[in-house]
């Protein structure tokens, strides 16, 4: 139970139907002060105070759980590291495969419980796949689908079915306060937001060149690659427009050489992506080539997608090219279907091509 | 339910419950000059008087506060202060490892704020203050200190300390010795001119009164300075209005509580041991932490190798045991107690204790219902326990 209202709306409704239900909320922070302070975050005091109120009101026991050490470990010194090596990661997604759905699962079985509850919106249906939400906007399909078969088995969705909009109503008519609380948007660590300032704190700065893709020109000195994005085009604070007047996004990050090569928005289409440490979340994929979908970040938009499994992992052949795809993201794989999307598995995008060519 | 954590806090006896009910019907503030006002005064007088004949006090050394938690600071810190403003070279103090965080919080931040400088004294394996550690400190630093600052009994692991020993150290060396008395009163005799300390703290809701209403006993030539300015209620040393009712109400506990003390504890004794027996025959490696002999008769306090105190409180509050891992929480999460540590336990016996403390309405059958409970839940705890040694 964060203190927001989608976990303590879950944690009701699986009281009602009758489960026995213990309220936990996760101290993920080393020093509860330096993580984000008001109302939205997932970590600060004021959460847990929420948390436990919610859970007073559901009439469920509650606990505080420290995952503090594990979390910084698996969570943040990775998001660390990921972006010191030129990836651009979820940390969202690494808490649920390491944390709530991991760690915590552990926990809970081993202390006689049988599943992990949670306010994900997503759907987990009596075939046991794991679906997206019917609220395609708040869907969080794609931060689980590094869940395996097994942690899928002992984890309960009980959102999936509803919109936002209808947990909010459903908090206020149970008389829940954190009905109207804001969502948390933000990486729940870094308490103001700003994830290059958290960075250079922790990586120092390492100066670069930004350089064109296409001449090999350097146009503009960086403080730290890391700092950028794949498909970023705000602040790149280039000496010299392009010639043809056009603006350019970053294309790629090569850590080895520290440089940030930018170009036009055409060559930031992807249109092969693959994808290393697979998880399949549905079961094994049969060997050969599976026609489905894949989405490539939070939130992105499907494309269809010609799947192929190989030793090291995955490889998607996009049907049309995407923009602004990013290694160290996940590739997931859904089968559409009628009743929600079905996830198919996942893996952590290790490089992409465009038409053909590596980027 | 099985309440296994009176130290935490104890039901109201019921007499002090009548005497709360009844005196809160009353009006009048105990600082007024006329009728309802002098009515009220001699309330918290009758009290006063009360609670010093039962604890060995003048009824002038009884300042009323609003409970433990104040007592220990207006104590460490009055003292403190009146001590260094008198003589400036006097900005030590001397305490034990084991306080409760009143105390111990106070002192540090005495030390962040105010400059002082500080001797933690250390204990035994069992939790007991070396009286040759304090001997030594003073030795050492006899003309710099301002207090020394030693719990009668622990909250955690329930040693009582050898208080008249540590006074009468303290009073040869003219340092005052300020006691934290509030799980002791009711459980072993406390008798404060007796005992050679200069103050002493002790609470309502320990001992069948109520929730924040306490004292700090204050000898008279003590000086202390306030923390609390106002109206100079309370010797000028704590203002505020009185709490009548409270104060009646916590009179009534304390004596009736030290009244029938030598019984009660027999009582506790008893059950306390049939409970370390049922433990014991229930989880054959279960460690008794603290003092064999000098511990307070309601309080048991055990750790469970291999498993985590917050685990096994999880599982046996599921049960309708509700018991205490015994240490400071902070943001909800069991640090491991700095008691422990101080007594030498690693980290992971510190992690894996449980404390269960016993209370007037306590029976053998809160002891069945822990040990039927404690076998499953310290077997579920352990699988717990090795899931995270599996991965550290
Ligand atoms: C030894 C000791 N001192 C002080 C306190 C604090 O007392 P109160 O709760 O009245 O503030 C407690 C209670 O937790 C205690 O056990």
């Amino acid at each position: 139970m964060s203190g927001g209202v989608d976990s303590a709306v879950a944690a009701a409704r699986a009281a009602e139907v009758g489960y026995d239900v213990t309220g936990v909320h996760l101290a993920l922070s080393r020093n509860p002060q330096t993580y984000r302070s008001g109302a939205r975050g997932c970590c600060t005091l004021e959460d847990a105070r929420d948390a436990r109120r919610a859970a007073d009101v559901i009439g469920i026991p509650f606990y505080v759980w420290d995952m503090a050490d594990r979390f910084h470990e698996d969570v943040v010194d990775d998001f660390v590291a990921e972006y010191a090596a030129g990836r651009t990661p979820n940390p969202c997604l690494r808490c649920n495969e390491k944390i709530k759905f991991a760690a915590v699962l552990d926990r809970a079985l081993a202390l006689g419980f049988d599943a992990v509850v949670t306010g994900h919106h997503a759907r987990k249906g009596t075939d046991g796949l794991l679906r997206r939400s019917v609220d395609l906007g708040k869907d969080q399909s794609y931060v689980l689908a590094v869940l395996t078969r097994e942690q899928l088995d002992h984890s309960i969705f009980p959102l999936g079915d509803s919109t936002k909009a209808e947990v909010r109503a459903e908090a206020a008519r149970r008389g829940l306060s954190v009905a109207d609380k804001p969502d948390s948007h933000d990486i729940c660590f870094i308490a103001d937001g700003d994830t290059r300032g958290f960075l250079h704190e922790r990586l120092g700065a390492t100066p670069g060149d930004i350089v064109d893709a296409e001449t090999g020109e350097v146009l503009g000195a960086h403080e730290g690659a890391y700092a950028y994005t794949i498909g970023q085009r705000r602040g790149l604070d280039l000496r010299r427009p392009a010639p043809d007047g056009r603006p350019r996004y970053v294309l790629s990050i090569t850590p080895v050489t520290n440089t940030v090569t930018v170009g036009p928005a055409e060559a930031l289409e992807v249109s092969r992506v693959s994808g290393e440490r697979p998880v399949w979340t549905a079961g094994p994929l049969p060997a050969g080539e599976v026609e489905c979908e894949v989405q490539l970040r939070a939130h992105g938009e499907p494309v269809p997608a010609t799947v192929r499994v190989d030793a090291d992992g995955l490889v998607a052949s996009l049907h049309r090219p995407v923009r602004g795809v990013a290694a160290g993201q996940a590739v997931v794989a859904y089968r559409p279907d009628p009743a929600g999307d079905v996830v198919l598995g996942s893996a952590t995008i290790a490089t992409t091509e465009r038409a053909g060519v590596p980027a | 339910m099985a309440y296994l954590d009176h130290a935490a806090t104890t039901p109201m006896l019921p007499e002090a419950l009548d005497a709360y009910a009844a005196t809160a019907r009353e009006l009048g503030n105990a600082s007024s000059l006329h009728a309802p006002g002098r009515h009220a005064r001699r309330r918290v007088e009758e009290s006063r008087e009360r609670i010093a004949a039962a604890l060995g006090a003048r009824p002038s050394e009884v300042i009323f506060t609003s409970g433990g938690t104040e007592s220990d600071n207006l104590a460490v810190k009055g003292i403190f202060w009146a001590r260094r403003a008198d003589e400036p070279r006097r900005s030590r103090i001397i305490g034990s490892a084991v306080e409760h965080h009143a105390v111990l919080d106070s002192v540090e931040w005495l030390v962040r704020a105010e400059g002082a400088r500080v001797t933690w004294l250390p204990v035994d394996d069992r939790g007991r203050v070396e009286v040759d550690a304090l001997r030594a400190a003073l030795d050492e630093y006899g003309d710099e200190v301002a207090l020394t600052t030693v719990m009668w009994a622990n909250n955690e692991v329930g040693t009582v300390q050898p208080i008249a020993d540590l006074a009468s150290l303290c009073v040869a060396h003219e340092v005052p010795l300020h006691t934290d008395a509030v799980q002791a009163v009711s459980q072993v005799p406390v008798d404060f001119a007796g005992s050679g300390v200069a103050a002493l703290t002790v609470t309502g809701h320990k001992l069948g009164g109520p929730v924040g209403v306490g004292a700090l006993l204050l000898g008279r030539d003590v000086a202390c300075t306030p923390l609390l300015h106002g109206g100079g209620q309370e010797r000028d040393v704590r203002s505020g209005t009185l709490d009548v009712p409270g104060i009646v109400a916590f009179a009534t506990a304390v004596e009736a509580a030290v009244k029938a003390r030598a019984e009660y504890a027999a009582r506790l004794s008893e059950i306390r041991d049939a409970l370390v027996a049922g433990v014991r025959a229930a989880v054959p490696d279960a460690v008794l932490n603290g003092d064999p002999t000098n511990r307070l008769p309601g309080n048991a306090h055990f750790s469970f190798p291999g498993c985590e105190g917050d685990a096994l409180l999880l599982l046996l509050d599921a049960q309708g045991i509700a018991c205490s891992t015994g240490s400071a929480c902070s943001a909800g999460v069991a640090q491991p107690s700095h008691v422990l540590l101080a007594m030498g336990a690693d980290d992971d016996r510190a992690r894996s204790s449980l404390r269960f403390t016993l209370g007037h309405t306590s029976t053998r059958s809160d002891v069945e219902a822990l040990v039927a409970a404690l076998p499953a839940a310290v077997e579920r705890a352990r699988r717990a326990g090795a899931v995270r040694a599996a991965r550290a």
